[in-house]
């Protein structure tokens, strides 16, 4: 169960995605999220989605690997599909009944939100499956690198990031443990109403955060005794240089972005299918 | 003998009690008037039960913690000289002894390059002492392995690989082994030991695991913070009921041979290895 | 209250890269009132095997009976089959939550909708037995210290008054007193009152001074099932999965080899003592 959440978690694999420098992701990523927004047509969708699959066939992710992580957010994209269907009112009245009321225009949405969602959801995975943490830590860093004179602590946050992901794993797993142990004393955790499903949330997230403080403190003290000292005097095992393919790779991201957005605007093929 | 790598004066280490609302109510020794002292290359054993101060002490090796009472020299520099301080942590290593806790990369080698990356080391040069160390260790062929797939044993050899590639000359190792299986405990040990014949390093050992100390050049044994007893393995273990006095144990052999002395047989004292034990009984027959 | 498993088989995250067959056609039984050790390395399924004797794990297939009842039939109560076999987790310390000891402890007799006076009867028979100090049962859980920290957490289950108790390592971490106090706690509690008691452990040397009878897992099949001297006369083939005997068993097997007329299957110090000392004779 909770360890099947795959999310932010790197895949290891051999795929030009992988070497790509960080930094071209992290642009890439934000460029595609947006790129989302862009279009409102059925020719803009196909685009979108003929670049997604393009990017993870790159990937060399498995697909069915893609898909598990989704799972983790199905509450989630079904409460958008919920609010959009029935609180979206527009155009004409489709289906009504007592208070539920759907419209052609909150299906519309609601299928539409729906897709947009997902991709962005696999797209930003997508970026963590084929970037380790580390990566992602180097590369936030030197984009944001000129905060830094602003007085932003840069360097901190990007460490904090990147510990975050290392422990996802080991906190999950762990919480798994310890809801093991207390369903052995007879937890209850299934049943009751919100309050009561609530409260009986308080023994495992209690030594959950007592494990978590703990473990915090060793890592600091783990890392000082290996003498980090913050950003400043540290060199990097792999520094960061755009060579030739982060360079096309900025293109065709970019070309892709014009793409859409000149589809979305110009080519006349809006029309709804239902 | 060498030069002196690790040695405390009359070290104290004090800390405050706090009531509820944090208000000092007083002050406890954790560690009180111990003298020690390890030469280069020596593998030295702490041991002493939990809460005994044996890991307090530890801390003070690289310079986590700093005594508010006596001196600590860490290869001839005094663990209070702020200006020492990196030179302290880079010259004395420091495994510890939860794997998960220590390790900070998401994949083997990015784990290992952080110490060195941390001392302002080139880039190449990062990629060699890490490639170096993970050989070192054993571990070369999982350096792109994440580390939460590695067994206990594993991940502790990682971690070593971590101190290793600092280039310290001493590694103190916090009860290495004491959330590893037996499998995993003999793996961390033969690293040590591989790592102090090849490389030379002078290893501190804390642990309350007494097989793994029957190899050491000397025993410090630890209680209520004060060093209680000292001297080789053969010293140590030839007094079994003090031991046991300070809530330690010694190897079956040790406690068979002790026990057939106290019936009346001419066995020797301080028996480590089961091949000893069976020579004299041979020789009795 | 026996248990008997009946070919057990479990299979971790079935088609993915991860699948992993962690139980292999497991078949034992384990009769009421038994002191059962089990070992194995890391891996071998003995954590996996113990958490199917409480349902907290389901097999892929095969059977469990609880007292001749087949638990995975329908309408089965889960919740009264945890309250009878008490599973206690490695580090059952990092599971106290509560803001006193006697609190936490009464967690469990608390879910078995038992009223307050008689979760503070058991609770108190419960630290009583794990030998807890009166003076902390109002104290934090969190500000005692490792070895009390982990009786108190086997008092919580223990509290549930279950007829088995499962541990796994519960000397994990522990130095060699505080290792030997909870072992004799554990097999006074098993003297005392008629529970069974199934032990997991790394430390052979512990087993064979507790246990009945010992099952050695390897990669998710049972190796052995027998009691101690028999399973450890097999001490090759235990070294080959990562396991040993305990040291004794070793000086008793050389000396049989020099020529001594010892009985090379004792586990324990003093019968490895009294062997050779009748030898010397």
């Amino acid at each position: 169960m909770i360890r099947d959440i795959t999310i932010g978690q790197y895949y290891p694999a051999k795929s030009v995605l992988h070497r790509l420098d960080p930094r071209v992701k992290l642009v890439s990523t934000l460029l595609y999220l947006i790129s989302l927004f862009l279009f409102k047509s059925i020719p803009g969708y196909i685009m979108a989605t003929l670049f997604l699959f393009g990017v993870i066939r790159a990937s060399k992710v498995p697909f069915k690997h893609i898909v598990k992580g989704l799972r983790a957010v199905v509450m989630l994209l079904m409460i958008t599909v919920i609010f959009n269907l029935f609180l979206t009112r527009d155009g004409a009245v489709l289906f009504h009944k007592w208070i539920f009321t759907i419209t052609e225009g909150g299906l519309r949405t609601a299928v539409y939100m729906t897709i947009r969602l997902i991709y962005l959801i696999i797209g930003s995975s997508l970026m963590t499956f084929t970037t380790t943490p580390n990566e992602l830590t180097d590369g936030i860093e030197k984009l944001l690198y000129p905060l830094n004179k602003l007085h932003v602590p840069v360097h901190e946050v990007a460490m904090m990031m990147s510990i975050a992901l290392r422990f996802i794993p080991i906190l999950l797993e762990e919480t798994d443990k310890i809801m093991k142990a207390q369903i052995a004393r007879g937890a209850d955790l299934e049943s009751g109403n919100m309050i009561q499903r609530a409260k009986s949330m308080i023994p495992i997230l209690v030594p959950l955060f007592v494990s978590a403080f703990r473990r915090a403190n060793d890592l600091a003290m783990a890392m000082e005794a290996r003498c980090y000292r913050g950003g400043e005097g540290r060199t990097k095992m792999n520094p960061l240089h755009y060579k030739t393919r982060d360079r096309i790779a900025y293109i065709v991201v970019i070309v892709y972005v014009i793409g859409v957005f000149l589809v979305g605007r110009y080519v006349p093929l809006g029309i709804w299918i239902f | 003998m060498g030069r002196t790598m690790i040695q405390t004066e009359k070290l104290i280490y004090e800390y405050e009690r706090r009531d509820e609302e944090g208000n000092v109510v007083g002050t406890s020794r954790a560690i009180d008037q111990v003298d020690l002292e390890a030469v280069e290359g020596q593998f030295i054993a702490i041991l002493g039960h939990n809460g005994s101060g044996k890991s307090t002490l530890a801390k003070h090796m690289n310079a986590i913690l700093v005594p508010t009472g006596g001196t600590m020299w860490v290869d001839g520099r005094n663990t209070k000289e702020p200006e020492e301080l990196w030179n302290v942590r880079q010259s004395a290593g420091m495994v510890f002894q939860n794997p998960d806790n220590q390790i900070i990369g998401t994949v083997v080698e990015e784990d290992v390059g952080f110490g060195p990356e941390n001392l302002g080391v080139p880039t190449d040069e990062i990629w060699k002492r890490v490639e170096e160390s993970l050989k070192a260790v054993g571990m070369i062929s999982y350096r792109h392995h994440s580390p939460n797939k590695l067994s206990g044993g594993q991940k502790q050899r990682v971690a070593i690989a971590g101190v290793v590639a600092m280039e310290p000359k001493c590694i103190v190792l916090d009860e290495p082994t004491a959330m590893l299986d037996p499998v995993g405990r003999k793996e961390v040990l033969k690293t040590v030991q591989k790592l102090r014949e090849k490389k030379g390093v002078t290893v501190i050992l804390i642990t309350h695991y007494m097989e793994e100390v029957i190899d050491a050049d000397k025993i410090y044994v630890m209680d209520h913070g004060h060093i209680v007893m000292e001297g080789t393995p053969k010293e140590i273990f030839s007094r079994v009921d003090e031991l046991k006095g300070y809530r330690l144990d010694v190897p079956q052999v040790t406690l068979l041979a002790d026990e057939l002395k106290k019936r009346g047989l001419a066995i020797p004292e301080g028996i480590l290895r089961k091949e000893e034990l069976v020579d004299y009984l041979c020789q009795l027959d | 209250m026996s248990i008997r498993l009946e070919n057990l088989n479990y299979v971790y995250s079935p088609g993915t890269a991860y699948e992993k067959h962690a139980l292999k056609d497991v078949s034992l039984t384990i009769p009421h009132g038994e002191f059962a050790g089990i070992i194995g390395h890391t891996g071998s399924g003995k954590s996996t095997l113990i958490q199917h004797l409480n349902g907290l794990i389901r097999a892929t297939s095969g059977q469990i009976y609880y007292n001749e009842e087949n638990i995975y039939q329908d309408g089965y109560n889960m919740k009264e089959l945890r309250s009878q076999v008490g599973l206690v987790f490695q580090y059952p310390e990092h599971q106290l939550f509560e803001i006193d000891v006697m609190t936490d402890v009464c967690f469990g007799p608390k879910n078995q909708g038992l009223t307050l006076d008689e979760c503070r009867e058991r609770a108190l028979e419960a630290l009583r037995l794990v030998g807890l100090k009166e003076k902390y049962y109002k104290s934090s859980p969190f500000e005692l210290s490792g070895g009390q920290k982990r009786r108190a957490a086997i008092a919580g289950v223990l509290a549930m008054r279950p007829r088995v108790l499962v541990l796994d390592e519960p000397t994990a971490g522990l130095d060699p007193k505080g290792r030997d106090d909870i072992l004799e706690q554990i097999a006074y509690l098993h003297r005392q009152t008629d529970m069974t008691v199934i032990l997991v452990s790394h430390s052979m040397e512990d087993i064979a001074r507790y246990a009945d009878r010992i099952i050695v897992m390897n990669h998710g099949e049972v190796m052995y099932n027998d009691e101690p001297k028999k399973v450890f006369a097999h001490f090759r083939e235990l070294e080959e999965v990562g396991l040993a005997a305990p040291q004794v068993t070793y000086i008793m097997h050389d000396l049989k080899e020099r020529g001594f007329t010892v009985d090379a299957g004792v586990t324990t110090v003093e019968e490895a003592a009294d062997e050779i000392m009748a030898a010397m004779r």
